[in-house]
């Protein structure tokens, strides 16, 4: 074991897959001599030469489509878009092309494209560095959707996304790359070398895609969530004093809603949190499942806290950004609910 | 005086009850174009851009640098196949026009682009055509009862139901399956050729749009892709003068020739007469060679016509003299590749008469064989259970249970 941030998770998750898989590539803007804004691929273009690690134009429609192509041909590609924010350009390779090959070639086709991209805010990044856009891909069938919310997690899910023969789009919530945060911007930065899941085994392992983790068991309330909005339940439950069950969803498609749906039985009381804006958000998708599967169990109406239905504002960003008050104003209330 | 900023907005040179008008056609006699080495830098080749690259002249000889000197059983294959791709073109529209499949479209007029293609490339080379590219399935292997199992989405519809008519695949041919949405496999045929390079091999990859879609960002990511990283690739231009009711000009056409679009990032362009069989078998063998060889992309326009209405679902009418074809400098491509082997005694009109009633035979009999499998109307039909098949390599379980909620709702198995 060894103990890295999420940064060093995932370049590790790549440098293994890498030196095990001869077929893995990665390609996208810096993230070659450079090793990445982020340095998520720090070292690798050194390690495994500048065929595997490819400096791209600033085209994300052309990053995803040569990915395609290239996965067409038996290579397993890891594309780095390097904001979620600069997704769209390519989203119509990603919606049209990528998540459909299999389903329109009757399966003759696939391409096992990973596409990694930081998201979410807390980072004084504003309206385009901050978004959340799970929802938007979720809602598309034919490709995977990921959020790992800890080092230990993210290496393990990546490599589990290189080797799925589905295409996954990886989100990487970026304000805990070096360290768990609460919520509460005030608080000095945490490192991740105090927190368990900080501790990564350094060679291959994977957790599997497609399943849910309890995170902090409770019998009041459950709280459903993902990527840095765990961090921020966990420390609402402990402000509170309620005891709450905290659900990492891990993986937004497929769905592992057992794990989900066990809980809220069990609590009664269903909170869904996420950093996304709420009006159709991934969290509306929770809710129904959920509704449904837990209708007869629940004491109190599904509550859902998110960002704002507006753009990431820069000077606003701790009025935005769903903290530790927002989420544990919103359980107390879910608590007094008869 | 007083000067303003004013739009230039094109406008088509003839539009329906004008006579039709291809003055705007830059055309070169045929064999006046040189043919420059495989290794040229592209600064050197820029004429091949603005020239046209012809082999057959008016009166079907093939003249110039560019003749390929294919023989004549050769010619007569390639005849073969443009002439069978017309047939079966000719079939599909009479049987959508009779109700009996949903949409289709003709390649009428473009055939020789994808039979000369693909002659001149290898079977192990990877096509990402366009939506009128049939030529191409069919010269790699798929059988005509297929091509019409896919527009009928009956049992033996290789698509499973899932794809309009014509959007065939062939992963056994090496051409990849078609997307519907317009130039999105030209930046993916780039990332291919890509890979080829990145391991090792020298199979290379060749794409196709129309002239409508040089517009979309995806043809832009192909070229800078490409000329970047020098990629093995091929991608062509299909300028057949009309995306739908848009004229070429609606597309950029009229400052500069498609073939032109990649001068600025260093591909060279080569401009062909896309009804001649020859110049562009030629050309593409040219191209094929120097990225076989390291040399990179290259972009060839094919000016051509499109003969029919862009789909079943047009009339051209509506927007472009009626007899504009019968007008296009360049003719059909059939009838001049029949000419010239005519005068070169290898061929004959009683021939072609025989050979064409054969391929219509073979056709009528195709769709005999090809209506066993299930009809719009007529059984057997689809499991619609399969829908759910494909959209993962593994079925989630959200999609068993949806599967088996349809199946209890609106019956089946």
């Amino acid at each position: 074991m060894a103990q890295m941030n999420m940064i060093e998770a995932i370049r590790s998750a790549h440098d293994v897959m890498m030196e095990k898989d001869p077929t893995v590539v990665v390609l996208g803007e810096d993230v070659g001599y450079f090793g990445g804004v982020f340095r998520c691929t720090d070292g690798l273009q050194r390690k495994y030469g500048d065929h595997r690690v490819i400096d791209a134009p600033i085209a994300e429609g052309g990053i995803i489509a040569a990915a395609i192509g290239m996965g067409v041909n038996g290579l397993r590609p890891v594309a780095e878009i390097q904001f979620a924010d600069y997704i769209y350009p390519g989203f119509d390779q990603i919606v049209s092309e990528l998540a459909r090959l299999r389903y329109r070639s009757s399966g003759e086709f696939f391409s096992p494209v990973t596409i990694r991209t930081p998201s979410g805010g807390g980072i004084r990044g504003g309206q385009t560095h901050s978004q959340s856009p799970e929802a938007l891909f979720a809602h598309v069938s034919g490709i995977k959707v990921v959020m790992p919310s800890n080092p230990y997690d993210a290496k393990g899910l990546l490599i589990s996304a290189i080797e799925s023969d589905d295409p996954v789009v990886f989100f990487e919530p970026k304000r805990i790359y070096n360290g768990p945060f609460d919520g509460d911007p005030e608080k000095p930065g945490v490192s991740w070398a105090s927190h368990p899941k900080g501790e990564v085994p350094e060679g291959y392992y994977t957790v599997p895609l497609g399943s849910a983790e309890v995170v902090l068991p409770g019998e009041e309330l459950t709280i459903v969530t993902y990527g840095t909005l765990v961090h921020v339940a966990i420390a609402a439950a402990k402000e509170t004093g309620i005891d709450c069950e905290v659900i990492d969803v891990r993986t937004m498609s497929p769905l592992d809603v057992k794990t989900l749906a066990d809980s809220v039985k069990k609590t009664g009381r269903c909170m869904i949190a996420h950093e996304a804006t709420r009006f159709g958000g991934y969290g509306a998708e929770l809710a129904a499942t959920l509704q449904k599967e837990c209708f007869y169990q629940l004491e109190a109406p599904i509550g859902r806290v998110g960002g704002w239905d507006t753009p990431y504002p820069h000077a606003f960003e701790w009025q935005y950004f769903p903290g530790l008050k927002r989420l544990s104003a919103g359980i107390r209330r879910m608590m007094e609910a008869e | 005086m007083i000067t303003k900023s004013r739009l230039h907005i094109p406008r088509p040179t003839a539009r329906p009850g004008d006579e039709p008008d291809f003055s705007y056609l830059e055309l070169s006699p045929a064999g006046s174009v040189d043919k420059p080495a495989i290794g040229s830098r592209t600064r050197d080749i820029e004429y091949l851009s603005s020239g046209l690259v012809r082999v057959l002249d008016d009166d079907f000889e093939a003249k110039g640098p560019w003749d390929p000197n294919l023989d004549a059983k050769q010619l007569q294959v390639a005849l073969r196949w443009m002439m069978l791709t017309r047939a079966l073109d000719d079939r599909m529209w009479q049987i959508q026009r009779q109700g009996r499949i949903s949409f289709y479209m003709q390649s009428l007029g473009e055939e020789a682009v994808s039979i000369a293609q693909g002659m001149a490339l290898r079977p192990g080379d990877m096509c990402f055509p366009s939506y009128r590219n049939q030529g191409l399935y069919l010269y790699r292997g798929v059988k005509l009862v297929d091509m019409m199992c896919q527009c009928l989405s009956n049992t033996r519809d290789m698509c499973k139901g899932r794809q309009l008519p014509v959007m065939y695949h062939s992963k056994a041919g090496n051409v990849f399956t078609i997307s519907g949405n317009l130039a999105t496999q030209f930046p993916q045929a780039v990332g291919w050729a890509m890979a080829s390079a990145i391991k090792g091999e020298d199979h290379i990859a060749a794409s196709w749009v129309g002239d409508g879609s040089t517009a979309e960002a995806d043809f832009h990511h192909a070229l800078t892709f490409a000329a970047v990283y020098q990629a093995p690739v091929i991608l062509n231009v299909v300028n057949n003068q009309w995306a739908i009711s848009t004229f070429q000009g609606t597309a950029g056409g009229q400052r500069r020739a498609f073939a032109a679009r990649g001068l600025g990032l260093g591909i060279p362009g080569i401009r062909v007469d896309g009804n001649d069989l020859l110049a562009i078998y030629s050309a593409t063998l040219w191209a094929a060679d120097r990225a076989r060889r390291g040399g990179g992309p290259t972009l060839i326009e094919l000016v051509t016509y499109r003969g029919g209405p862009h789909s079943t679902s047009d009339d051209p009418s509506k927007y472009r003299p009626k007899d504009e074809w019968e007008s296009f400098p360049l003719g059909d491509p059939l009838e001049r590749l029949k000419q010239h082997l005519i005068i070169r005694g290898d061929w004959s009109e009683e021939k072609h008469e025989k050979l064409w009633k054969q391929l219509v035979s073979d056709v009528q009999l195709a769709w005999k064989e090809a209506q066993k499998s299930g009809t719009m109307t007529e059984g057997p039909f689809l499991d619609p259970a399969t829908m759910f098949e494909d959209v993962y390599a593994e079925m989630p379980a959200n999609l068993e249970s949806q599967r088996r909620r349809m199946l209890e709702v609106l019956g089946g198995e």
